[in-house]
């Protein structure tokens, strides 16, 4: 077989045999010329790969910002007017007060636009449906700063989520289904105000700090509560995981003896890098809320859950750089007479710094993103509607995370949650990205201490 | 200490420094040091020698128990220092390390200042009241180990840095500020070029006053110029043990003489 195959390749390549001997430099052979083709090919495809991880990159990047920025502007009327003590006085007796304050609003709105020469007809129904129900905001104002009666004084009310959409394009006028939200002939109302330059887009700082709103009120919603929530979980995750992480890195790395026994805790500990995170969250529910009875929804519980979820990638991660100090090191320690803990704290530990920093920053970071436990020990968003106002504090009271949060606007029915979701999504991109230039200074800080 | 004679020959001493009886040396079921008896004298150079893989390294790190560190590694029979059974459960081996210091194959400075580097041991060890003290033992320490001229600058920049020569006389010289009274040394010129190998030797050839060095080598011409005596291995046995010049110019044994003459190894 061989034999009939040799001959060919033989004769072309003596085919003069004084050349065989003495081959040109010049000129590139045959399985030169093969192995050039292949790395050229090789590196078209390393390439190639990288243009399409950049191309579905780029794709996301501008999806989530483009779809998320809108949850960062709200849509804010402003009307300046005047309330005289009479007006006041007189809407104090009536028996429906906030109507009568809406009135005032009315009519002032009204007056504005026909200063401005623009006409439209409204009533209090498309009024409420753009900006809620004013009356009661104006009056509570009025309440508490009586002194102001009889001045001009600027209103800022928050336009609903509907006129956000019509605002950023998001409902248009063919799009529009008449509902108790908002009516076709709402946006008339709507153009003529923009017209006369009552509205403006401003930032939304209630999606920053505020907490979750019910369903039925979408530009109410902000993801500060859960921002804190996710924040007390990190306090939890920090301070359990890496003491405990390390520690048993640690010791299994330096201290144990190599037997049967700690392999299989090793073994065990690569596996529960694997195991799914709602493995966790399972035995969250079960051990740390019906065992133990902590407060369910607590960012403690979640806490420790992610502490449990956290360990394996801290450990594996620690392990890693206490391998990669070099032996001598130790050698040397031991040889000046270190005992094994000072060889370890104060030789080895320093080196493999910047190693275990990194591996407990991308663990804290996945925790960050984890949303699966979170869910099955009972922190979705809706526990925040309780508090209304501000901020929700502490390791017990019940909250939600970033990404539980993101979770429930985006399984809400309501469109308008959906721009939600995706600013939710930039707060928490921001956040990781935030933690992941941390891991590289410090990083950098640990290393150039050589 | 400083006004001891000058010992040339070992025969003059009376008692041995290290005392080694019947040591054997497991890694898990490999035998790697079988029957070793062997005497170290006081104040002078011993050398190990023999084909890579005899034990040399192994039974070095006996003395100062570094084999501890090996899981598998076992040690049978008994080593006397000062008439002292260091495999003794009474002895800590981080205490008997203080006075069996070590310096390794490859030069292996902490990733720290050149100052921090000498002060390290002195400092774990307590030798050192204040700051003056510690200064003193840092410049004493690099003065006797021949390299104060060359760093006493750049005290503050980090080890790593030197040459690979200056590195191996800076761990001599971290070596020495604890103040040891055995120093063991493994190939310390294996990774050295011919001059800075020169100066090492000559450093060797100096502390030999004040200390008991033993050193592993495998050039015959390190061990001709730098010991007093020598011990040649081979396959884990100690074949022959001498003063350096009988080995050398009249081996007993055929193993050393093949060995000596360049036929194996
Ligand atoms: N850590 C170890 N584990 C298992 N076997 C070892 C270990 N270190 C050395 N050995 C074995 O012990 C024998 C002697 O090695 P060593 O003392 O390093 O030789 P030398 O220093 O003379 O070259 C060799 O056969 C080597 O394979
Ligand atoms: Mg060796």
């Amino acid at each position: 077989m061989s034999d009939t195959t040799l001959p060919p390749v033989a004769s072309s390549a003596d085919t003069t045999p004084s050349e065989k001997r003495k081959t040109s430099l010049y000129r590139t052979d045959a399985l030169t010329r093969k192995r050039n083709a292949a790395e050229a090919r090789f590196k078209a495809y390393g390439i190639t790969a990288i243009v399409i991880g950049l191309f579905f990159l780029v794709v996301l990047a501008s999806s989530i910002i483009l779809e998320g920025i809108p949850a960062f502007t709200r849509t804010i009327v402003q009307v300046e007017f005047t309330i005289t003590e009479d007006q006041f006085e007189a809407a104090e007796q009536e028996l429906f007060k906030t109507r009568a304050y809406e009135g005032f609003f009315i009519a002032s709105l009204e007056e504005q636009l026909r200063q401005k020469g623009i006409d439209a007809p409204f009533d209090s129904d498309a009024i409420e449906r753009l900006v809620g129900k004013t009356g009661g905001t104006i009056r509570e104002f009025f309440r508490e700063n009586q002194d102001l009666l009889g001045q001009p004084v600027a209103f800022e009310l928050a336009a609903s989520s509907r006129v956000d959409g019509y605002m950023n394009g998001r409902i248009t006028r063919e799009s529009i289904v008449d509902s108790r939200f908002l009516m076709k002939s709402d946006l008339y109302i709507v153009d003529a105000l923009v017209e006369a330059g009552v509205i403006r887009n401003a930032f939304n700082w209630n999606f920053i700090t505020g907490a979750d709103s019910g369903v039925d009120n979408p530009g109410g919603a902000g993801i500060g509560a859960s921002v804190v929530g996710s924040f007390f979980m990190m306090l939890v995750v920090l301070f359990l995981s890496l003491p405990i992480g390390v520690a048993a890195s640690i010791y299994l790395e330096e201290f144990a003896p190599q037997n049967r026994i700690t392999d299989l805790i090793e073994v065990n500990i690569s596996n529960l890098a694997a195991v799914p995170s709602i493995v966790f969250g399972i035995l969250g529910l079960a051990v740390f809320i019906q065992f133990m009875h902590l407060p369910q929804s607590a960012p403690l519980v979640g806490g420790l859950v992610l502490t449990l979820m956290t360990l394996p990638t801290i450990i594996i991660s620690t392990r890693a750089a206490l391998k990669a100090v070099p032996p001598s090191i130790r050698d040397a320690a031991l040889g000046v007479g270190a005992s094994k803990m000072q060889a370890v704290f104060h030789h080895v530990l320093p080196l493999a710094m910047p190693g275990i920093l990194t591996g407990t920053i991308i663990g804290l970071a996945q925790a960050l993103g984890e949303t699966a436990p979170l869910l099955l020990i009972g922190m979705v968003g809706f526990v925040a509607r309780g508090y209304p106002e501000g901020l929700i504090e502490g390791f017990t009271d019940p909250n939600s995370a970033m990404p539980a949060q993101i979770y429930t606007w985006a399984a809400r029915a309501d469109f308008a949650f959906y721009e939600k979701a995706w600013g939710g999504i930039i707060v928490l991109l921001v956040f990781l990205l935030a933690m992941n230039i941390l891991a590289i200074v410090l990083r950098r800080r640990f290393e150039r201490r050589w | 200490m400083n006004e001891m004679p000058h010992i040339d020959k070992a025969a003059e001493m009376t008692d041995s420094k290290i005392s080694a009886k019947q040591v054997q040396v497991f890694y898990g079921d490999i035998h790697a040091i079988k029957d070793v008896d062997i005497e170290i004298n006081p104040r002078s150079v011993t050398s190990f020698i023999g084909p890579s893989g005899c034990g040399k390294s192994t039974f070095l790190r006996c003395l100062n128990r570094m084999n501890d560190t090996i899981d598998v590694c076992r040690v049978e029979g008994t080593i006397l220092i000062d008439s002292e059974d260091i495999y003794d459960p009474k002895v800590d081996p981080v205490q008997l390390r203080a006075k069996v210091g070590m310096v390794f194959q490859k030069p292996n400075p902490f990733p720290k200042s050149i100052y921090d580097n000498i002060a390290y041991g002195p400092r774990i060890h307590g030798l050192a009241a204040n700051k003056t003290a510690m200064d003193e033992i840092v410049t004493s320490s690099l003065q006797r180990a021949g390299l104060w001229e060359e760093v006493k600058d750049r005290l503050s920049e980090p080890g790593t840095g030197l040459s690979g020569g200056q590195q191996q006389r800076l761990c001599i010289a971290r070596a020495i500020a604890v103040n040891p009274e055995v120093i063991l040394m493994d190939e310390p010129c294996s990774a050295l070029d011919p001059i800075a190998t020169a100066k090492v030797e000559e450093l060797i050839d100096e502390l030999r006053e004040n200390f008991t060095i033993v050193i592993v080598t495998h050039s015959m011409q390190q061990a001709a110029r730098v010991s007093q005596r020598t011990a040649f291995f081979h396959l884990g046995i100690l074949v022959e043990e001498g003063p350096t010049q009988d080995i050398f110019t009249n081996p007993t044994d055929k193993r050393t003489q093949d060995y000596i003459t360049g036929r194996f190894g």
